[in-house]
Parts: C-alpha cells; structure tokens; sequence
C-alpha cells in the first residue's frame, strides 16, 4: 500500500465521488416520486392504471439492475431510441427504485391500524378525507425503516453503472486499476469512498426515522 | 309523543356462512337513553359498529328519521356526521394534537368556521376538565384523558346520537368513574340520545331508558331499564346478571 | 424485420448456450445461499449471546458487508485473492466466497432479530424443563425463529439471484456473458438480436424470481 499513489488518484476520486451523488440523489427524488405516484394509484384501485403499475412493480422487483440497464443502453437503440449512458443509468435507476419505494409506501398504508381507519369514518369522513388525515400521516412514517433501506440500496446499485461506463466512484476505480495496476490502493479508496458517503447517511436516516416515529406515535 | 329517531327492523348479518346478528328489531325516541348488555361475543359491538356503517349488513332495514337508509358507502359517509361514536380503543389520531384532532372533522368535514369551532372546542374541553391540554399530543394523555378527548371529538360533531362502544373496557378502574361521569352528564343535561354498550352493570342500571339483551346475535329480552335489572324476564338474563356480580 | 430477430436465439447452439450460462448462475447462487445461511446462523446465534468482543466483531462483518457494494466485494476477491494472498482459485469459487460472506452478514442479522422476537416465557420455560443453551437453541429458538425469518430468507435468495448478474464483471461465463457473445458474433444476420437476447435474459431472471418473491409476499401477509 503506497500513499503517494493514494494522494495522486484522490484528485480523480473527488470526480467519481460526485457522480456517485449526483446520480445517487436523482435517482432517489426520482424513485420518491415514482413511488409514491405508485402506491396512491395502488391505494385507490385506480381501475386499469393500478393493474399496469402492480406489473409494473413485480417487473422492476424480479429482475436486475444490470440487465434493465443492458436493455436501456443496447437494446433501445435498435428502436432509434438513443441516450446518454448517464440518462440510461438515471431512469433504469427510477425504474427499479420506484417499485421498491412503492412496495415500502404500500407497507405503510397497510400498517395503518384498522380501528384508526374505523374512528376517522365514524368522523364522517370520505374516503378521501380518511387517506389524507389519517392513512397517509400515518402510513408515511410505518413506511420510514422502509424508505432507509431503499435509499442505502439505491446508493449502492449505482456502482453497477460501471458497466455502461459512466465515471462514478467504481468505474473510476476500475480505470485507475487498468491504468496503473494498483489494486490494493485504489479498491482501498473505493471501500473508503463507499463509507465516507453511507456512514453518514444510515446515521441521519435512523436519526430522522426515530424522530419521524415519535411525532407521529410517541414511541 | 316524541319522536322516533331510529328505526331497525329485520336486520340479519352474516361473517361468510356464520350468522352474527338475527333478526334485529327496535327503535330509539329521541333523548332516550338504550343500553345493549350480553355475555361477550353476543354480537353487541357489531350491532352498534353497523348503525354507524362501519359494518355490512346483508338484510334488513335501518330507518333515520323515518327515512329509510341506503346502505351506501356515501350515504353512509354523510349520516355518520349525526351519529357520533365512541372506541373502546380511543383512537385519538397520534400524529395530531388534542385541538387538532377535536377541530378536523368539524373543520375539514362539515367545512365549519374554524374559530367558531374553536372556541366550541375549548369550551367542551372545559366541561371535561381538559382545558389545559388544548396543544398536547395523544401520548402525554392518560386512557381516562384520551377517552374523554375521544369523547369531546365526536360531540363536536353536533352528533343527534351518540354511540359508545365499551368505552371504559381499557380503562384503569380509577379512571372509569370520570368518563362514565361525563356520559351521564349528557343524557341528564342534554338530554342526547344514546346507545351503550357497556359491561358497568351500576352505570346501566342507573342511566338505561331501555335494555337490550342479546346473546348470540339475537334479542332475547327488550325491556325498559328498571323492570330489566329489578325483574329480568328470561332465565337467561337472570343468570347473567348473577354472574355479573351485580 | 424485429421479429424475426428472434430466431437469433435458436441459431446453433445459442439456446443451449443460454442456458448452460444460467446454470453456471444457478449453482454459483445455490452454493453460496447453502454457505451463507450456514455461517449466518451461526453468527446470528453468537450475535445473541452476552460476549461483548464477539457481538462487536460480528456487528463490524455486518455493517462492511452493508456498507460496501456487492460489485466492488466481487472485485475485492478477483483482485486481492491472486495478487496479495496468492490464491489462485477459479472466478466461480472466488464468486460463491464472496456471495456467501456477504449472504452470512445479511442472513445473521435476520436470524439475530428472529430469535430475539420469539416470545421471552419460551426461553425461561425451556430453561426450566433444564435445556442447556445448546439444547435450548437446536430444540426451542431456532426452530421458532426458523418460521419467522422464512419470509425474509426467501426475498435474500431473490436477492441473490439477481446479484448473479453481477458475475459478468469478473469473466465467468454466465448467462449474460454468454449473451453478448451470442450478440456479437450474429451481429450481421440479425441487428436485433440485441433486443431478442437482452429481452430473453431478462424474462429468464423474472421466471426464476417472481414465484420466490410471491411465495415471500404470501407468507409476510399470513404472519400479520
């Protein structure tokens, strides 16, 4: 392990490290919104549309990222539909988060007691009512550990990129190692990398998820 | 005369092939005070869960006002608004404070004036000894509290009835005699109409108009509130206020 | 045109091939979920003891293996193994040491949590009847924990299926290698046949994980 060859690569490191959340960060705004449009379509049986997406959500759940990125990437072109490799990796990202979000929302609407559910239609409440002031509140926060877990997954899929070749933090690695044939270094910098950006991120989550918790229950 | 309030007859519902109410027939006058008492299982609580709709029904009739209900989802949804209820389990809603929980369905249902509302709620807070705890949340309250809350939620509703389902079941005995305080006060001085279900046979003796006792999800013995605990017509009524220790 | 790119499966041997690289997927995926779930309940019962160091050791394997990317543990053990330990084993095994150290970390912490919620009054019965804490593991909490994890050792076994596409990367010729080979060498005769391939693997994936993930699915809703 030489650290002369640690302080060179870190320059070039910076550069995958920012891709890395880039794309992290869409992809989990992207997969937030897709998820929760899923599951409010799931939530009131809207008729067609939430058969399409519980296809939709089996599909993107029981298959690979890295062959629904091959897809994008290879087989799309055939149609003349071409995109960047940073687009392909963006919406197959989406696409795979948006089913684990909207299994997780799902969750949590589910989760949500039956007699809370009774006490707010003994209010007279309409069906709309009763999801916006109480299925809703409440299924968010059952659906927090759920959210964590899927936003540390997302992170990490993004290391797949590297097979479409977009210069994140593993394909930086990879390159490097190419280059030069360091491996011990730079796969070190990598796992380094990797901790530098979750460590931080499981502590807030598991912090924002007891706090999510106890607003919403008081346990 | 007073008038008939509700209404129910030949009412029959069933879980797939089990048959959990037969035959229900009764009527309640408007200020009259009905009590359903039974050994547990006699259907009480699915009998008053479905005069509030929460429950299906598969034949029979329940008439408000004299108007027949059309057990829609709808219809249902807007004469809940007149028909209060009240958990064993409070169900306060966690995530709201006391005021916010009393304020939402007046305000965001009924679409009230929230000021005339609040002002209403803080009074009601008031007659429960609650007036300080406007702006605590569910989890600071005790069960006597949440229950009393529970309580001042439904009335603010400007409910004509008012159903409680075993509200002191989960309650600390030293809790019980506030909330059942409070239930008596409003039949005394507001005269509300209400349906009790309940196992404080002390309280049901003291506040029912009128007794139903069921058993097996069906009527045995309808009779006016003092001729049922002085002299219970059935054997089987007998025996079950024996074995109420009462 | 599109579709009699399809035939590009069946030229040759194409589809043998296909599908000799999902075995190669299956048995890595298979052998390493046997391994995993062996070393994850052993760590996940040590996890449940009293010992501070070992708890603390087995915590750190877990959040490595949680923190690090299944791509770059490949790597890890396709670089470091040859270069800095001398092991020169075949991509396979170094494939299935990989999967299986990570399937142990995840599996111990399923099995730590299924312990810890079997009911309290089961442990102190078995303890009165006089089980050792061998005997009170093998005949009282592993069996009970044993129901309540099944649905969560179904969905890693997904998981790990999925994972198996992965194994690209380090040039063991499964199914997807296999495929862009396929691709490649028919490129003339059928310029679709990236979609025909692609699309083909994609639906194999689904056939082998959508009927684990149903069963998982079917089991959570029957536990509430």
């Amino acid at each position: 392990m030489s650290w002369t060859v640690i302080q060179q690569a870190l320059p070039v490191f910076a550069k995958g490290f920012e891709l890395t959340l880039w794309l992290s960060l869409i992809g989990i705004i992207g997969s937030i919104i897709v998820g929760i449009i899923t599951s409010l379509i799931q939530y009131f049986k809207v008729p067609v549309l939430s058969q399409i997406f519980t296809a939709y959500v089996e599909v993107a759940r029981n298959t690979p990222l890295l062959i629904q990125l091959f897809f994008l990437y290879y087989a799309f072109p055939v149609f003349g539909l071409k995109m960047s490799a940073e687009v392909c990796g963006i919406v197959g990202l989406i696409f795979l988060g948006g089913a684990y979000m909207a299994e997780g929302f799902t969750g949590g609407f589910n989760g949500v007691s039956s007699s809370q559910i009774s006490s707010g239609k003994a209010l007279g409440m309409n069906n709309l009512q009763l999801a916006r002031y109480v299925v809703f509140p409440q299924g968010f926060s059952l659906s927090m550990p759920a959210l964590t877990a899927n936003i540390v997954f997302l992170i990490k899929e993004t290391s797949i990129f590297s097979v479409i070749a977009i210069p994140e933090l593993t394909n930086t690695a990879l390159d490097l190692i190419g280059m030069y044939y360091r491996s011990n270094e730079y796969l070190f910098m990598l796992v380094v990398a990797y901790a530098i950006i979750l460590i931080p991120v499981i502590l807030v989550l598991n912090w924002l998820e007891r706090r999510v918790r106890y607003a919403s229950f008081g346990d | 005369m007073t008038e008939e309030i509700l209404k129910v007859e030949h009412l029959n519902k069933f879980y797939g092939n089990w048959q959990a109410l037969h035959d229900i027939n009764f009527s309640l006058k408007k200020g009259e005070v009905l009590t359903l008492l039974g050994p547990s299982g006699s259907g009480k609580s699915t009998l008053l869960r479905t005069l509030n709709g929460l429950e299906d029904y598969e034949d029979g009739k329940i008439y408000f006002h004299g108007k027949e209900i059309n057990p829609s989802p709808k219809q249902w949804q807007a004469l809940r608004q007149k028909i209060g209820m009240v958990f064993q389990s409070y169900d306060l809603f966690p995530n709201l404070t006391v005021m916010e929980n009393i304020l939402l369905a007046p305000v965001k249902v009924q679409k009230r004036n929230e000021d005339e509302v609040r002002k209403e709620a803080q009074k009601l807070l008031g007659q429960v000894e609650l007036a300080d705890y406007a702006d605590a949340y569910p989890r600071e309250l005790s069960g006597g509290q949440k229950q009393r809350i529970a309580i001042v939620r439904a009335l603010a509703m400007h409910p004509e009835i008012m159903l409680f389902d075993e509200v002191t079941a989960s309650l600390d005995p030293e809790m019980v005699r506030g909330v059942l305080e409070i239930i008596q006060r409003l039949s005394d001085n507001e005269h509300m109409t209400m349906i009790i279900v309940t196992h404080e046979m002390n309280f049901a003796a003291k506040i029912a108009d009128e007794v139903l006792f069921l058993e097996d999800g069906k009527i045995v013995e309808d009779t006016p509130g003092k001729e049922f605990f002085a002299h219970p017509q059935t054997k089987r009524a007998q025996e079950f206020l024996d074995s109420m220790d009462f | 045109m599109l579709h009699s790119g399809i035939n590009v499966l069946f030229e040759g041997r194409n589809f043998a091939r296909l599908m000799a690289g999902l075995w190669t997927s299956t048995w890595i995926a298979v052998l390493a979920l046997i391994i995993g779930l062996a070393i994850g309940t052993i760590f996940g019962v040590l996890r449940t003891l009293k010992n501070r160091p070992v708890r603390f050791i087995l915590r750190i394997y877990l959040e490595f293996f949680r923190i690090v990317p299944t791509v770059v543990l490949l790597y890890l053990v396709y670089y470091i193994l040859p270069r800095s330990l001398h092991v020169n084993w075949p991509a396979t095994w170094m494939s299935v040491l990989a999967f299986a150290l990570w399937v142990g970390a995840e599996f111990s912490d399923i099995v730590r949590g299924a312990i810890e919620s079997v009911p309290k009054n089961q442990r102190e019965s078995g303890m009165a009847l006089g089980l050792s804490r061998l005997q009170l593991f093998r005949y009282v909490l592993i069996p009970q924990a044993f129901k309540l994890e099944l649905p969560a050792t179904i969905n890693l076994a997904t998981r790990v299926i999925k994972t198996t596409s992965l194994l690209m990367i380090i040039n063991i010729m499964e199914v997807i290698n296999v495929g862009q080979q396929i691709i490649e060498a028919n490129n003339q005769q059928y310029p679709t046949g990236v979609f025909w391939v692609y699309g083909f693997i994609f639906i194999l994936y689904f056939i082998l994980d959508y009927p684990l993930s149903a069963w998982a699915k079917r089991l959570t809703a029957k536990q509430k």
